[in-house]
């Protein structure tokens, strides 16, 4: 009897330390933990471009998640980038002159929208528009112009 | 020429009339699993075998095979100067493919050769004919259990060697190589799904335990009943099961993650 005892403990301790690591997975390395859907309320831009902006994607004011992008659509009337956001109730104080604009962190990181907050006294509320939009900034699309202007330019360099 | 002929119709006859068995035998396996929750005894004692003595392998594996992620992980990434990504590249590679994929074919090589060995034996000596004799099923009995056992026991065996890969990247990664640790476990946080990659992960390993266990089982209730034909039964298993392993992980790999 004693044997079977020590063979219980060996097979709980398996099994617990096999859930644990099944929570730890689940916790500490994906994002369980920030997937607990805080209270939101929800803000529609529209973009000209949303370049390489994903659901999910951070949706920061002042460099601070205060949300995340919820939807992304494509108006067939507009030609526009529909891009929905969900912002943390407790930042329901956004003006409703709000800027959004689409930057990417670092030189090839991620793209997120940055809110810059304007001087109305109104406030955004749930399903509130935002009008100013800056689009995404397309890397190709800078070099282009960028190799277009330089081309145009040095002919008369040359003279 | 007809020789060959003969014997290539033969050997395709004969591999589809194994397959018949075994997908017999899995039905069979199936229906046996009822009796054996009444009797968690039995389960309890395959549970140590299958699980319990694999597990000693499979975190030291897992810890190894997470260092020398972390290593060279370290080596490509800093080319670019995003050591930082280390994390995210350590845990996404274990989560997604390495821990499943490697657990199983450690539970093959670890569990399932035992499984077969321990069953074509019992074959080859009579004890299955014994019991049978005695009017007890020994697939209930003896097979079923063994299979729940390995099913249960391959996801937590899996999970285990994820958990303890990533903190042996951690370890290499920001105990040697110096990257922040901080980053290492915010990026890993910030990239990886919950839905997409572990729960994916998890369904992986759960299928790859439900295969391993399956092909062991079949393979020594199946063997000849001489010592050479259980040799030739383990090795089967273990052949078998790392084809099929990695065959489904190809299969599953593009289902779970094509699409995006």
């Amino acid at each position: 009897m004693q044997h079977t005892s020590t063979q219980d403990t060996l097979v709980g301790l398996f099994v617990a330390s096999g859930i644990v690591g099944l929570f730890f997975l689940a916790l500490q390395v994906s994002n369980l933990s920030s997937f607990v859907e805080e209270d939101s309320y929800t803000i529609t831009a529209r973009f000209e471009n949303s370049g390489g902006l994903k659901i999910k994607s951070p949706v920061s004011a002042a460099g601070v998640k205060i949300g995340k992008v919820s939807a992304i659509n494509f108006d067939p009337k507009t030609y526009e980038s529909v891009v929905q956001m969900s912002i943390y109730s407790n930042y329901n104080t956004l003006p409703d002159d709000t800027t959004a604009s689409i930057f990417t962190s670092g030189l090839l990181g991620e793209q997120y929208v940055n809110l810059e907050p304007g001087g109305s006294d109104e406030f955004l509320k749930n399903d509130g528009k935002i009008d100013i939009t800056q689009s995404a900034i397309i890397l190709e699309k800078a070099i282009g112009q960028f190799l277009f202007k330089s081309a145009e330019e040095s002919p008369e360099d040359k003279k | 020429m007809i020789q060959f002929l003969q014997y290539l119709g033969k050997s395709t006859r004969t591999s589809f009339t194994k397959l018949g068995r075994g997908t017999y035998f899995l039905l069979q396996i199936i229906s046996g699993i009822l009796s054996v929750l009444p009797r968690p005894r039995l389960l309890l004692n395959q549970m140590y075998s299958v699980g319990v003595l694999s597990f000693l392998i499979i975190t030291i594996s897992g810890l190894f095979v997470g260092m020398v992620l972390g290593l060279q992980g370290y080596y490509t990434l800093s080319d670019f100067g995003a050591e930082e990504s280390l994390g995210v590249m350590v845990a996404a590679s274990l989560v997604r493919e390495l821990g499943p994929v490697v657990t199983a074919l450690l539970f093959a090589g670890r569990a399932g050769s035992a499984l077969t060995a321990e069953i074509g034996l019992m074959k080859a000596t009579e004890q299955l004919s014994g019991m049978e004799m005695m009017a007890v099923d020994p697939i209930k009995r003896i097979i079923s259990p063994r299979f729940l056992a390995g099913f249960l026991s391959m996801p937590l065996l899996a999970a285990l060697f994820s958990a303890v890969g990533i903190i042996g990247g951690q370890m290499v990664g920001s105990g040697l190589l110096g990257v922040d640790e901080g980053a290492y476990w915010s990026q890993m946080q910030n990239n990886l799904d919950f839905q997409d990659d572990i729960i994916n992960g998890v369904i992986k390993s759960i299928v790859f335990g439900f295969v391993a266990s399956w092909i062991a089982l079949f393979e020594g209730y199946d063997a000849i009943p001489t010592s050479e034909g259980v040799s030739r039964a383990t090795t089967r298993t273990v052949v078998n099961s790392a084809f099929s392993i990695l065959g489904l992980d190809f299969i599953l790999t593009t289902l779970m993650f094509g699409d995006d």
